[in-house]
């Protein structure tokens, strides 16, 4: 490696790893969004990810392998456990049931002296790299795309324009909804333990509400015509507080002012390009 | 023991139903999930705070003031915010994502001016006199909480029952176009539905602020909670259910924290809302049902 | 009744006491084009409702290609060969009208997540055929651009998309919601003569509609709801001709109405 990227990556080495969690974040919102449904609970998977990868290896000493399986495997659990009641019930339902997860995990995480309470777990070995993170990243993304260009493509994009218009067409609404939410907590719990092993110290205030709503800010700025929209989206809100400097002491309202924004002006994001639902040519 | 932990439980049940009342009004008539809601309640506690303390009113004078206040901040919220959405007739999960992003904003505004510390009413504002009746113990508080909690709900009812802006109220939750129709100015009457929001929202925070004398902007957040809890129990959108669920849930909390553990307490609003959703989607008394998908 | 596609028996749905649609029976037999008309209120969209599972009946049962489907949601009906069209156009407006009709025939394309991620040679060669009949489909109906946004075509043009779209999911019933409502007189015509190559091309049409020409000209078999009652079914001409379903019009003018398509047929 060339040493000047060599020190550029060091100086800013948790700047970009940021950029890799908060895509793989990103991508978790686009995925419950594509299909028009709202989870508030992409941090709180994310803290299930955190603690439980964070756990694993302080307390059990697992093997990282088996850690990242086991973060993306409890909050798919915490979803289906919220999420499925809520299958057939109106959107809000799941909406509000995934705020209350997240407040709910944030009590519990202060008051459990097996997550070390208010002060969080510190010494967690940087296990996570570059490779693991920007590789699992570019796999969602790749992912995302062939599946957007298929018949679940065209369904998830039918559910999210007119829900019941994409029934009376044999879609399985149901069975997309709890999937889009397993699939959603699962990137936001493997997030988590990234986050979790880069950082050696993780505490429940980095999984609360601000967190979730910042989440979602990514994905509603980028826009939701593609998977490539949240991902602009967290490249302009993770640097642009380190550019601007008064911006960064504001980026909570910041954050909250782009969702306004997007909501009422700016419907289809920055990146208003639509990624196209066919899977071949002919 | 058990008696002194009813009465607590009253009490607390009493602030999350007037608390939940609003929230759920507003679901019920104007048919949004407003989460700056949790916003009002904080607002609330800060002026009447702030009226106490800087300018020595009486809790009396400033609760109604603060209420008011903070009902006039939700109209403004209201028209700002959710009657873009209405005219375009956005889906309803758009509306819950705009008062998102303003809550998150309107919070960290909050804190970037006057912090996260928590505040405490001067002490001239809360009577710490007590009465007690065998075992149990009510401070005259307390006994304002209550009181003022019964008296806006019943004031409410009476409105809603009796009343012919209750009767356009009603109308616009069964439906807006028919309501329009029958002559119902439905701007004015989505506004005053947020203004007695507002208010009901904010008089909760500031007899929860009393309650508990520990005021700081992210209270709104923490009671949220509490409030989708006690609406998705009572059903969407139902006032009786609402105030039913309220009450039950302050018992329980108070039981828990009485017999169990009191670090669990802030966890049994969830665990109800859960059980709910798997066992009675529509609410205690089912009249949520009309709002499935 | 053993060819029948679609039987409602002795059906009834209440909203808060009031029955929208009360002891209806009918049944639809296949290859016909079954008509279902009544006054405003009648209760027709109501029946479509309880037919394509938007809504379930309070009482009575629906029969749909010999199976009971009463407890069916919406998807799984539609999966079995129920289509529908809506009275106000529900489109997947971002969507260009070529993957409109794609998104029509979801229940038939083949392809789960693995064979989507893996690109097997076998799903990029079903994506292919549903391609080219979708496109064929998009012919048929008279739609000559497939790339264009569903959103941004005209209105008669979003009607026969609606159709393309059922039609692609190869149904076994269509159900057609007022599909003529908003159309000039030529845009009718126009669909009219669609249907009619529907027709022949033997889909089952069930349909509800308010213009009698329209219904006089292309329906076998009429039921007729008030109230939400039947009150009347029959051949155009047997139906055309029952004092009850006149006074259900009101009287002459929808008389006169049910007359000009007579004259027409």
């Amino acid at each position: 490696m060339p040493a000047f990227l060599d020190d550029f990556l060091f100086s800013y080495q948790s700047l970009i790893y940021s950029l890799g969690i908060n895509g793989l974040l990103a991508l978790s919102m686009y995925v419950v969004l594509a299909i028009g449904q709202l989870s508030l609970g992409q941090a709180a998977f994310m803290g299930l990810g955190a603690y439980t990868s964070a756990l694993l290896t302080l307390k059990v000493g697992a093997p990282f392998p088996i850690v990242l399986l086991a973060a993306m495997a409890v909050p798919a659990l915490a979803a289906l456990i919220i999420g499925a009641p809520t299958l057939r019930l109106s959107g809000v339902y799941l909406a509000l049931a995934t705020i209350g997860l997240g407040e709910v995990l944030r009590i519990a995480f202060v008051n459990s002296e097996l997550t070390g309470g208010a002060l969080g777990l510190s010494g967690i070995p940087e296990k996570a790299g570059y490779t693991i993170i920007f590789g699992s990243l570019a796999l969602a993304l790749i992912a995302f795309v062939l599946v957007s260009r298929s018949r679940i493509g065209r369904a998830m994009e039918a559910m999210r324009e007119d829900e019941v218009a994409a029934g009376m067409l044999g879609v399985d609404l149901p069975r997309y909804r709890i999937s889009a939410l397993v699939v959603s907590a699962m990137l936001a719990g493997l997030a988590g333990a990234f986050n979790a092993h880069v950082s050696s110290f993780i505490s429940p205030n980095d999984y609360g509400f601000d967190a979730a709503v910042t989440i979602l800010s990514f994905a509603l700025l980028g826009g939701i015509g593609s998977p490539f929209g949240p991902v602009v989206g967290v490249v302009i809100l993770t640097l642009l507080p380190e550019v601007l400097r008064p911006l960064h002491d504001f980026r909570l309202v910041f954050n909250g002012l782009i969702i306004v924004i997007a909501v009422l002006f700016m419907p289809h994001g920055l990146l208003p390009w639509r990624i196209g639902r066919t899977g071949a040519r002919a | 023991m058990l008696a002194q932990q009813l009465v607590n439980g009253i009490i607390s049940g009493a602030t999350y139903a007037l608390f939940a009342l609003g929230f759920t009004l507003m679901f019920g008539v104007l048919n949004v999930v407003n989460l700056t809601y949790g916003v009002y309640f904080s607002t609330g506690a800060l002026i009447a705070l702030y009226a106490t303390r800087h300018f020595g009113w009486p809790i009396l004078l400033a609760l109604p003031v603060a209420a008011i206040a903070t009902g006039l901040i939700a109209v403004v919220i209201d028209g700002l915010l959710l009657t873009p959405l209405r005219r375009k007739k956005a889906p309803e999960l758009a509306s819950l994502m705009v008062t998102l992003g303003a809550t998150l904003l309107l919070y960290s505004l909050m804190t970037a001016f006057i912090g996260t510390d928590i505040q405490r009413f001067p002490p001239a504002a809360i009577d710490p006199s007590a009465i007690e009746i065998g075992a149990v113990r009510i401070t005259r508080s307390q006994m304002l909480i209550v009181g003022t909690a019964f008296a806006m709900v019943a004031l409410l009812l009476a409105l809603m029952r009796g009343t012919r802006l209750g009767l356009a109220i009603r109308a616009l939750a069964e439906n807006p176009d028919v309501a329009r129709l029958m002559g119902v100015d439905v701007t004015l009457v989505t506004f005053f539905v947020s203004f007695v929001s507002g208010t009901l929202g904010a008089a909760a925070g500031i007899l929860i602020g009393l309650n508990y004398n520990a005021i700081q902007p992210y209270m709104g957040e923490a009671m949220m909670l509490k409030g989708f809890a006690v609406i998705i129990i009572g059903g969407l959108g139902d006032i009786r259910g609402a105030l039913i669920a309220g009450l039950i849930l302050g018992l329980l909390e108070g039981l828990t924290a009485g017999y169990i553990a009191s670090t669990l307490k802030d966890a049994v609003g969830f665990l109800l809302l859960v059980l709910t959703l798997w066992f009675r989607p529509v609410g205690l008394f089912g009249r949520a049902a009309a709002k499935r998908a | 009744m053993s060819g029948t596609i679609l039987a409602l028996e002795n059906v009834t749905v209440r909203f808060g006491g009031l029955a929208a649609v009360e002891a209806v029976s009918f049944h639809v037999e296949p290859q016909t084009v079954h008509g279902l008309i009544g006054p405003n209120g009648a209760g027709k969209t109501t029946a479509f409702n309880l037919i394509s599972g938007l809504g379930h009946q309070s009482d009575g049962h629906i029969r749909f290609d010999g199976e009971r489907i009463d407890d069916w949601p919406s998807w799984r009906r539609a999966q079995r060969g129920l289509g529908r069209t809506f009275q106000n156009i529900r489109m997947f407006g971002e969507m260009t009208a070529l993957e409109n009709v794609l998104a029509g025939m979801h229940a038939h394309v083949g392809g789960g997540l693995g064979a989507a991620l893996l690109r097997l040679q076998s799903f990029r060669a079903a994506e292919r055929a549903a391609i080219l009949k979708a496109r064929e489909i998009l012919a048929f109906v008279g739609l000559a651009d497939p790339s264009a946004r569903a959103g941004n075509l005209p209105y008669g043009d979003q009607r026969r998309l609606e159709i393309a779209r059922a039609l692609a999911s190869d149904p076994k019933l269509m159900l057609l919601d007022e599909p003529a409502a908003g159309m000039n007189p030529s845009e009718t015509s126009g669909l009219i003569e669609l249907l009619l190559r529907l027709k022949a091309r033997g889909v089952t049409l069930l349909l509800v509609e308010h213009d009698m020409h329209f219904i006089m000209h292309l329906c076998d078999r009429i039921t007729v709801l008030n109230f939400g009652r039947k009150i009347a079914e029959g051949t155009p001409l047997e139906v055309r001709s029952d004092p009850k379903v006149i006074e259900a019009y009101l009287g002459t003018k929808v008389a006169e109405r049910l007359e000009a398509g007579a004259r027409v047929r």
